[in-house]
């Protein structure tokens, strides 16, 4: 399956979009709505540190299968000023922001998977999946 | 998108139709808080059975709603969080600590007039009870 969906986010109206359309791509691959709502969640949370952060970027959202798995992988990409302390930005309540602290490590307790590549002042990359098996 | 909001009796309700951006839940905030002056309202019902997604600003906006509606003499009630909502939130560490939430709609004004009534005993020195 090549489907592959981009949501450019550049302002809040793109992070409902961007988790509807999460939600959307995780039903047509058969994730239960539990985890649809979970998907649409972790979405809406690195989303918004898009805006906050580096104030423009943007989501892919595609579906992959793995074996017996199905997987939905979630790509958030920016051009910000990078986090220069991954392992801290993924302790809970820590904030540069201002926020609850919650976003990074909040979204990685909802996914599966759940990867950052940071580098000061070039951009964040955050990579996320969410599996399920599939029932032949 | 605008979030409705009714005033009946003592009480103003706010009942969320559709999924809510960053500027509609601030809006919302503003909007409560200022008719809790307006209408003298003592208690205030956000109904967000229609959400299906919250996330950390949605919580945070909602707690400050509830405790700027207390510090303006109002008690706040969420009603109608979705059981994967819940989940979810759980799992986000989302808690709404110190905020009262109920089932749904019609145990949110229950709550309200039990509040009402305490209030109202607790004024005339009687013991609520025991």
């Amino acid at each position: 399956m090549a489907d592959e969906l981009l949501v450019p986010i550049t302002s809040d109206v793109d992070v409902v979009s961007a988790r509807q359309k999460g939600r959307e791509l995780a039903a047509e691959a058969g994730f239960s709505s539990g985890d649809q709502t979970v998907i649409a969640a972790a979405i809406s949370e690195i989303a918004r540190n898009i805006l906050m952060y580096a104030k423009r970027g943007e989501i892919t959202l595609r579906t992959v299968m793995n074996g017996d798995m199905d997987g939905l992988i979630v790509v958030a990409r920016d051009q910000g000023p990078g986090i220069p302390d991954v392992t801290r930005a993924l302790q809970d309540g820590y904030s540069t922001s201002g926020g609850l602290g919650l976003g990074l490590p909040g979204a990685r307790r909802l996914m599966d998977d759940f990867d950052v590549v940071s580098s000061p002042g070039k951009g964040t990359t955050v990579t996320m999946k969410k599996w399920r098996r599939r029932h032949a | 998108m605008e979030v409705p909001i009714l005033k009946q009796g003592l009480y103003l309700i706010a009942s969320i139709q559709s999924a809510l951006t960053d500027a509609d839940l601030s809006a919302l905030r503003e909007a409560l808080i200022e008719r809790v002056g307006k209408y003298r309202a003592r208690g205030v019902i956000v109904d967000v059975t229609a959400l299906d997604v919250m996330d950390s600003f949605a919580v945070r906006t909602l707690r400050d709603i509830a405790h700027m509606a207390r510090l303006r003499g109002a008690e706040t009630v969420i009603v109608g969080i979705q059981p994967e909502v819940a989940f979810a939130m759980v799992q986000l560490g989302l808690t709404l600590k110190g905020v009262s939430t109920a089932l749904d709609l019609e145990e949110g004004l229950a709550f309200l007039d039990r509040q009402g009534r305490e209030r109202l005993d607790r004024k005339q020195g009687r013991g609520t009870r025991g």
